[in-house]
């Protein structure tokens, strides 16, 4: 695959702790407008290789490149991988309880985020306007000024994604999104992930195998801390190992 | 579009308001100017609290708003104070150095000049040099910048390594302390170029004053007030708007905000930095009117209290730290004070110099257990309340 | 002719007052022979035996001693060789040698009571009369003349059929040491008896041989083969050997042993003190100080201006140097040494130190012999220091375990650790007031403060601590209130001051391997304290029960909790326990410290770091943080042996770039069972 077609190439990446292999020479690329599903039973190195992603985990080898011009995130922090472009949601719903809707968004829409940036930053119209926008794409519209403590766990999902789209990444790493939802709260967040993979690539982790049919979309499926397979969801159920790994023999 | 800052925080011009007509109140009933019905000795007590209430703010800050108990920035207070001691020392000892030289038959010379000060000062630790920290204590604008600049540099080159190692918690709660005992350690000793547990005194007399205490008291009270209001202005502009959302949002889930890409380090070092240079002036106002710095106000446990004023007044809320301090500082005066009556209960006479601690520390479990957020807390349930 | 009369009247009355009592004593005796010998001892008065002679040639300087007079006399009398000077020395040391007014004759003089006193000859050791006390005149040597009768008594005591005798003539020998003593000590090496006391003996003439013997070569072979000593006395042998004085002449002197040659302005001589010397040994003029300068200008005043220079200038020293050379020139005041002055009388003179000991080989071998020893001893220091590192790490070892399980294990940060190590000893200190036997009160002692502090920690977990889970700033906060509150307690009820917590006998003392490395028997109960506990921590976590729930507890609660454990009552005795070991660690630290109310508060730093360096919930964690923080505080203290304070400083210092390099700890837990 050329590189210009690569948003991320993640290539024989390792990581142990005390000795367990929770990654194991895993390889994984992903274009620049790209939907894709990551499954895999637990302890199969899903939250890991978020992690390394993100930079909360240093991997013991391998290489992770980013962009067009090939940038390791190995060497940046969290941070800088975060204004690089790399969003990520997690799995319980994080929030920051104590704010209001509005300033959980404000402070993740994108702007310069240097201490002096922030200090100095005063909300011009345009600012307010998107946040309101976004509230609205994620159905929190009306809840602007309450407190994010108070709402239910399925708008608390919402806004965080809210947040992810605020700081309008290159890539998305959402974890199962749907986990705790109604039916239609999935509809909804299955429509609002589809959309965004127009713009930018949206990997998801997620158990449920509706949910990812759903979506529609290329799958990943890991297996003790490397890919087992990876193709349409058809193509992977059909895979006898895939069949091992979730049913057991 | 854009509204003033203060009109969009009514409490702040409340808060400033109230200050004013607090310091007028005293003004006209203290002995330099007004009736007299406060003593001298009372007003430097509110002076001195008025900037136990702003280090109390930068408590606040650091802890109330950004969660990092920090167990060092009465260090920062004391630094503040023997920055612009050395100067008070100095200039002072100067003036009666030269009248003294000035009695002989021959003028002295600059250098006659420099070691009847160094004898002056440094004789109780045995020496008469002039240490290199006391380069610039002839200069007032130098030593007031240094009131700022070493604080500063102190929390800054700490606060680089200990948060770039992302050390946190309850572990950079220690690491401050020991850097704390630390530094009252390095003080006890005589040769550390600051009078050893002598400290600086005679800080109450201004150089070339010859205005009585009782209008110096309401000099520095003014003083203290305006530092408290400015400080407070300052920090209530600090944690409004986005960098308050950030600080705030780093106190509840660190790893969080730097997912959303905001250089956590740098936000904690310019927040801890400022802190201290907050502490730092307050304590450059309070010992001038306390007359006294030395290394036993350093020690850890000053800062612990510190903390226990936030405490109890109510983190997080800037009026709670300035409400805590105040009250704490102000009942502790009066029971360690031996103001407060003893209580003969026969058997036993309650002396409340000795049961006071005894109280403090529990009345602190208590509000740590059972009213989380201090006195401020109170006025939530108020609200609550009103709007019910 | 007064002066005559008054002589006779003075003889007279002797004689009357010197016979009178003779008279009573002899009605008084009951047996004739003692009748008669008094008797003829007071008739054969002025027969004068040999001894008796021999102090009569001297009778003057004998009766009044002096330290500078006195040693010919002494000298006299030993080589005398008489039986019964021994006796005499002795006596005459004790202050029972008394002259007889009437005819200036010594003898030993026995209070009888009544204000009588029994005379008894020197040479043949019977009573020669009896006198009142008015008629005999006591000798009183003084100190430094006593010093001197030892020394001569020493040679005679050193074959003494008495052991003790000669143990105290050899004591006498090492606090005085002196070139007569070499041949009597050697004399009495070979007959002595004792195994112990001829080592001893051996040792001694070794030591005076290195510094008296006539012959050089024997000395040097005595410096050489006692090169490898430690011994504190071998050293104070050979340093006054290399003992120099520092000396300035014009030129180096070709006749002395020297040293080495000084530059002024080195660190081993500053320029204005050799100039002092200068001026001490005449050879330049006195320096005149500022504040002399400024005297002497002040008495030249004349009409505002001294030496043409107004008053009101000499603020500016240039000023005063011009005024001063007026005055000079006007020959008022002596010449004022300039520096050019100084830095010439300087470079014209020869500074050297030199031996007092003429024999260059000799001072050699002693310097060689010194850095020899003080190698080895440096070596020993090494040693000393590692096991005073050693024995400070089982302190903080033992103030840090207790927090390493309530911190390590359950995460809960307990300001008030300190505060239970306080009243495990305050326990300590009562129980000993109830029982007066110090083994009996420590072995009460020990489970006492467990049972003590173990129940504090227990009703804290119960009251305050189980409320604040997962708040650990809050915890921190509440603790430490609880701490101030105990603090002053403690201050309520005991006072301020330190009460003492007395060791038993058997801990008295140190294990003494040599002059140089010496253990306290304290200390190595510490140790062996630490190591216990070790032991019983690793029993308890591995083998027991309560450690296995302790461990799955701090793992995974939840999942503690769904098998059957109950978290709650873990977490209770967890810290019971931690709290428990605070306490018979309060009772250690209390032998060794003095018990106060601040003595938990500090601790409690150096607790915190221990467990912080060593990695939390890892006892090997905070052993090795315990061994760091202990080996580096006494490196430190090493280095600035003055300053135990900038140690401290030092060390946290040092501590606090370490968590740079290692923020989780020396044993650091890794991956997700970390946790953030």
């Amino acid at each position: 695959m050329s590189q210009m077609n690569t948003l991320l190439e993640v290539s024989g990446v390792s990581v142990s702790f005390d000795g367990f292999r929770a990654i194991n020479n895993l390889s994984f690329q992903i274009g620049p407008a790209e939907l894709r599903a990551v499954i895999g039973p637990n302890g199969a190195g899903k939250t890991t290789f978020m992690d390394i992603v993100t930079g909360k985990t240093r991997p013991d080898e391998g290489r992770v490149l980013w962009g067009e011009r090939s940038i390791s995130l190995l060497a940046l922090n969290e941070a800088q991988i975060a204004q690089a472009g790399v969003g990520r949601k997690f799995q319980k719903p994080t929030v920051f309880e104590e704010q209001s809707v509005r300033e959980n968004l404000m402070m993740a829409r994108r702007a310069p985020r240097s201490w002096w940036a922030v200090l100095t930053f005063r909300a011009s119209a345009q600012d307010m306007a998107r946040v309101e926008a976004l509230a609205g794409e994620v159905g929190l519209q009306d809840h602007l000024d309450r407190v994010a403590g108070e709402l239910s766990h399925g708008q608390k999902q919402w806004l965080e994604i809210g947040m992810l789209l605020a700081q309008e990444p290159r890539l998305l790493l959402v974890d199962e999104p749907a986990a705790g939802m109604t039916p239609e709260e999935r509809e909804h967040t299955t429509d609002l992930l589809v959309e965004a993979a127009k713009t930018r690539a949206v990997v998801v982790v997620e158990h449920d195998m509706e949910f990812v049919r759903r979506l529609n979309c290329k799958v990943t499926v890991l297996h003790e801390g490397s890919v087992l397979a990876e193709g349409g969801l058809d193509h992977v159920t059909a895979n006898p190992d895939v069949i091992d790994v979730y049913l057991g023999r | 579009m854009r509204r003033p800052f203060v009109a969009e925080n009514p409490s702040v011009l409340v808060f400033l308001i109230g200050l004013s007509i607090f310091t007028v109140v005293v003004t006209v009933l203290a002995e330099g100017f007004g009736v007299g019905a406060l003593s001298t000795s009372f007003v430097k007590t509110l002076g001195k609290t008025l900037c136990l209430c702003l280090v109390a703010i930068a408590m606040d800050l650091i802890w109330g708003y950004c969660g990092i108990l920090s167990l060092g920035h009465f260090a920062f207070f004391g630094l503040g104070g023997y920055m612009v001691g050395m100067w008070l020392m100095y200039a002072r000892t100067e003036i009666i150095v030269e009248g003294a030289l000035a009695q002989g038959d021959i003028p002295p010379t600059p250098q006659e000049i420099i070691d009847g000060i160094g004898n002056q000062i440094f004789g109780v630790v045995g020496s008469s040099e002039f240490p290199v920290v006391w380069t610039f204590a002839d200069s007032l604008v130098i030593q007031l910048l240094m009131v700022l600049a070493v604080p500063g540099l102190l929390a800054l080159v700490f606060g680089w390594l200990a948060f770039r190692s992302r050390v946190a918690g309850v572990y950079l709660s220690i690491l401050t302390q020991a850097m704390t005992l630390a530094l009252a350690l390095y003080l006890f000793q005589n040769d550390s170029g600051l009078r050893g547990n002598n400290g600086l005194s005679g800080l109450q007399n201004l150089p070339g004053v010859t205005a009585p205490q009782s209008a110096v008291s309401l000099w520095f009270f003014w003083a203290s007030a305006l530092a408290l209001g400015a400080g407070y202005l300052l920090s209530a502009w600090v944690v409004s708007g986005k960098f308050g959302s950030v600080i705030r949002g780093i106190r509840d889930n660190e790893a969080r905000v730097r997912f959303l890409g905001y250089p956590v380090e740098s936000f904690k070092l310019m927040l801890f930095t400022l802190t201290a240079m907050i502490a730092a002036v307050a304590g450059a106002l309070y010992y001038p009117q306390a007359g006294i710095v030395n290394p036993a106000e350093i020690a850890p446990i000053a800062s612990i209290y510190l903390a226990v004023w936030v405490a109890i007044g109510g983190r997080g809320r800037l009026y709670g730290a300035v409400l805590g301090a105040a009250f704490v500082s102000l009942v502790s005066t009066w029971f360690t004070g031996g103001q407060a009556p003893d209580i003969n209960l026969g058997v036993y006479t309650v002396h409340w110099v000795d049961w006071w601690q005894v109280i403090l520390g529990l009345s602190f479990v208590l509000v740590t257990l059972f009213a989380p957020k201090g006195i401020g807390g109170l006025f939530d349930l108020m609200k609550r309340e009103d709007k019910a | 002719m007064t002066q005559l009369i008054r002589l006779c009247c003075v003889l007279i009355c002797a004689a009357l007052l010197a016979l009178a009592p003779v008279a009573q004593v002899a009605r008084a005796q009951d047996t004739p022979a003692d009748a008669a010998q008094s008797g003829t001892g007071a008739q054969s008065g002025p027969q004068i035996g040999p001894l008796q002679s021999v102090l009569q040639q001297d009778a003057a300087l004998f009766a009044k001693s002096s330290r500078k007079t006195i040693g010919p006399v002494i000298d006299r009398i030993v080589s005398s060789g008489l039986p019964g000077v021994p006796a005499l020395l002795s006596a005459w040391q004790n202050k029972s040698i008394w002259q007889r007014k009437a005819d200036g004759l010594f003898f030993l003089v026995e209070d009888l009571g009544d204000r009588s006193y029994a005379l008894i000859d020197l040479d043949s050791g019977t009573e020669a009369g009896r006198a009142e006390k008015s008629d005999l005149k006591q000798l009183k040597p003084n100190s430094g003349v006593r010093g001197l009768i030892a020394t001569a008594l020493v040679q005679f005591q050193l074959s003494d059929p008495s052991r003790a005798t000669r143990e105290e003539a050899l004591i006498a020998i090492e606090r005085r040491p002196g070139p007569d003593l070499l041949a009597p000590l050697r004399a009495s090496v070979a007959a002595e008896p004792d195994p112990v006391l001829k080592t001893r003996k051996m040792r001694i003439e070794r030591l005076l041989t290195m510094a008296y013997d006539d012959d050089p070569q024997d000395r040097i072979a005595a410096i050489e083969a006692m090169s490898t000593d430690l011994g504190v006395d071998v050293r104070a042998a050979l340093n006054p050997l290399v003992a120099t004085t520092l000396a300035v002449q014009p030129t180096l002197p070709e006749d002395r042993n020297i040293a080495r040659v000084l530059v002024p302005g080195s660190a081993q001589l500053e320029r204005l003190a050799a100039y002092d010397m200068l001026v001490a040994a005449d050879l330049a003029p006195p320096r005149r100080s500022a504040a002399e300068i400024k005297t002497l200008l002040a008495t030249h005043i004349d009409g505002g201006r001294v030496g043409g220079v107004p008053v009101a200038r000499l603020s500016d020293p240039e000023a005063r140097v011009a005024a001063y050379g007026a005055l000079f020139a006007e020959g008022l005041v002596p010449p004022r040494v300039s520096d050019a002055d100084i830095d010439a009388a300087l470079a014209s003179h020869v500074f050297f130190e030199t031996y007092a000991e003429p024999d260059p080989a000799v001072t050699d071998a002693a310097e060689a012999a010194l850095a020899t020893i003080a190698t080895r001893v440096g070596l020993n220091q090494s040693l000393d220091l590692g096991l005073d590192a050693i024995s400070l790490a089982s302190i903080y070892f033992l103030a840090a375990i207790g927090l390493a399980i309530t911190f390590g294990l359950m995460g809960v940060i307990n300001m008030a650790h300190g505060e239970f190590i306080m009243m495990g000893a305050y326990t300590g200190y009562v129980v000993q007031q109830v029982i007066p036997n110090h083994t009996v009160s420590i072995l009460v002692a020990i489970p006492l403060a467990f049972a003590v502090t173990f129940a504090a920690g227990v009703a804290m977990e119960r009251l305050v601590i189980r409320h604040l889970y997962h708040r650990p700033l809050e915890t921190l906060l509440a603790t430490f209130g609880i701490s101030i509150a105990l603090q002053q307690l403690a201050k309520n009820i005991f006072g301020t001051q330190a009460r003492p917590l007395t060791a038993p006998g058997w801990l008295d003392g140190a294990l003494v391997l040599n002059d140089v490395v010496a253990i306290s028997y304290i200390r190595i109960a510490i140790f062996v304290l630490a190591l216990i506990f070790l032991g019983f921590f690793l029993f308890l976590m591995k083998r027991t029960r309560l450690g296995l729930e302790t461990r799955a507890v701090t793992q995974n609660p939840r999942m503690a909790a769904s098998m059957g454990i109950n978290p709650g009552r873990v977490n209770m005795l967890t810290f019971g326990l931690g709290s428990g070991i605070a306490g018979i660690a309060g009772v250690a630290i209390g032998l060794y410290a003095k018990v106060t109310s601040e003595l938990g508060a500090d601790y409690i730093v150096q607790s915190f770091m221990t467990v912080v360096v060593g990695g939390v919930g890892n006892i090997w964690g905070a052993l090795l943080g315990a061994t760091m923080i202990g080996t580096l505080q006494k490196g430190i203290e090493w280095l600035n042996p003055s300053n135990t304070l900038a140690a401290q400083t030092y060390m946290i210092i040092f501590i606090i770039i370490f968590i740079q390099f290692r923020p989780r700890g020396i044993i650091a837990l890794k991956g997700r069972a970390a946790g953030d």
